[in-house]
């Protein structure tokens, strides 16, 4: 297998092309108001790094792009269609959205290769044939190829975030959320996931990624989010968003956070 | 020994209440695990009359005893006009006791697992109908496959209630063996032996089988 296997498919979709358009965005778990009104668009080959404090809303915001958080108020596109009108089932738009959460949740009853083939299987998207040879595929480049029958729970930490993200590519998805994927991992591990990460930034894939690794997203990331109670409160380049903030709240998240 | 001799000229009406009190504590709880389903479905419905029903159905279960419940429905074919066999009568009783209790179980077994493996599964595209029948189904049953054989362990004890009903079961074949014998104590004993005996190496299965699937969790 070659490098292609974990860079995105040829989608058809132009560099540059608007993938994922949010409009008016409002969340509120109970009396909590969590998202106070988002709008963004996130272009095809962009990378997207959300930074912010806790409680800002990042992950909320995240999860709403794919709908695992149903918004009560706004918008959201995919690829020009409202996911989130009546009527839209959002299970088809998903296949095109890999997720990869902060808790790995890879399925613990599966081996290694099931938990890759699962998705394409179930979803038609593959025969098991095809499905088993992408997955050995796609476990080789993360070097989990000697592991594809074992259950998960014989991995480290590391090795179930890197397997939690091939499960995601094996639908070849045309954008990749990730929510904070090393805030659960012991330190040494955090490495190993951000290079397969890296590695599919570089390959042209599509990117959301919530971080608190402000190194990692200044280095990979063509654009910051910076949210703060709930709206964006800046946006704009690395060099921009990390040398020159313009607000004194990212200034204020910035001084504590960077040393 | 007398309990021997009573072994000795009574084994085969014993072998044949273990029988039937085996095979009516299998039939109840393999019953019960398919209409537990249904039930557990139910409750997690999002219709509110569905829930209601069946919420209803398992309060009124577990809250009265399960003797009542069998006097119930020994005695209601005949309010209906019906004639029906009694062991039906009986068993039907039984599976409508362990419904309810095994319905609760597999909804604790469901909300045991992690809402983050339905996220995972619903993030690739799984419609939720997929998700509980490849993801949370095979680990929610995993998770409560021991109390599910506790279940069946308190059944065969609660066979015994059929004898009240003349049966067949062991504690009904200890009753007319006892009292043809004249030796009525060793009876008790001979069928406390053989509970012991089921449900202790039930329990025992039980164990091993439990440590046999964590090992290739």
């Amino acid at each position: 297998m070659t490098e292609s296997m974990i860079q995105p498919n040829d989608n058809g979709l132009v560099k540059g092309q608007e993938l994922i358009r949010v409009e008016g965005l409002h969340k509120s778990f109970g009396k909590l108001h969590v998202l106070k009104g988002i709008d963004e668009v996130i272009h095809q080959g962009e990378v997207v790094s959300v930074i912010g404090p806790s409680g800002s809303g990042k992950s909320t915001f995240l999860r709403c792009l794919n709908l695992l958080e149903t918004p009560e108020e706004g918008k959201i596109f995919f690829e020009g269609v409202q996911i989130n009108a009546k009527g839209v089932n959002v299970d088809i738009h998903r296949r095109k959205m890999g997720m990869v959460f902060q808790q790995f949740n890879v399925f613990p009853h599966l081996s290694v290769l099931d938990n890759v083939t699962l998705a394409p299987v179930m979803t038609k998207k593959m025969s098991k044939e095809e499905a088993n040879e992408t997955a050995m595929g796609l476990l080789k480049r993360i070097g989990l190829a000697d592991k594809a029958n074992v259950f998960p729970r014989t991995l480290s930490g590391g090795q179930k975030q890197r397997l939690a993200i091939v499960r995601a590519l094996a639908m070849s998805p045309d954008v990749m959320l990730f929510d904070e994927p090393t805030s659960a991992l012991d330190p040494e591990m955090v490495g190993e996931v951000l290079d397969v990460i890296r590695t599919l930034v570089k390959g042209g894939m599509t990117t959301v990624l919530v971080t608190h690794e402000m190194g990692f997203a200044r280095a990979v990331s063509n654009r910051i989010l910076f949210m703060d109670g709930g709206v964006i409160e800046e946006s704009g380049t690395p060099e921009q968003i990390f040398g020159d903030p313009q607000s004194p709240r990212t200034r204020e998240f910035l001084s504590k956070v960077l040393f | 020994m007398r309990v021997i001799k009573l072994i000795a000229a009574a084994w085969p009406q014993f072998l044949q209440g273990t029988w039937v009190t085996v095979y009516t504590s299998l039939i109840t709880v393999f019953l019960g695990l398919i209409f537990g389903s249904l039930v557990c479905l139910m409750r997690m419905n999002k219709s509110k009359i569905l829930r209601a029903i069946s919420t209803v159905y398992v309060e009124v279960i577990r809250g009265t005893p399960i003797l009542l419940q069998l006097w119930i429905f020994f005695l209601l074919p005949a309010q209906l006009g019906l004639v029906l066999d009694k062991y039906f009568c009986a068993l039907f009783a039984l599976v409508v006791n362990s419904t309810a209790y095994v319905s609760e179980l597999i909804r604790s077994g469901i909300q045991s697992i992690d809402v983050g493996q339905t996220e995972a599964a619903r993030s690739l595209g799984l419609t939720s109908g997929q998700t509980m029948i490849k993801i949370v189904l095979p680990q929610a049953i995993r998770n409560i496959l021991p109390a599910i054989g506790n279940e069946f362990i308190m059944m065969i004890k609660e066979t015994s209630l059929l004898s009240t009903f003349m049966i067949g079961d062991i504690m009904t074949v200890r009753a007319t063996v006892g009292a043809a014998y004249f030796l009525p104590f060793q009876a008790l004993i001979i069928a406390g032996i053989i509970y012991f005996v089921l449900t202790f190496s039930m329990s025992k299965l039980l164990g091993l089988l439990e440590r046999r699937m964590r090992q290739d969790d």
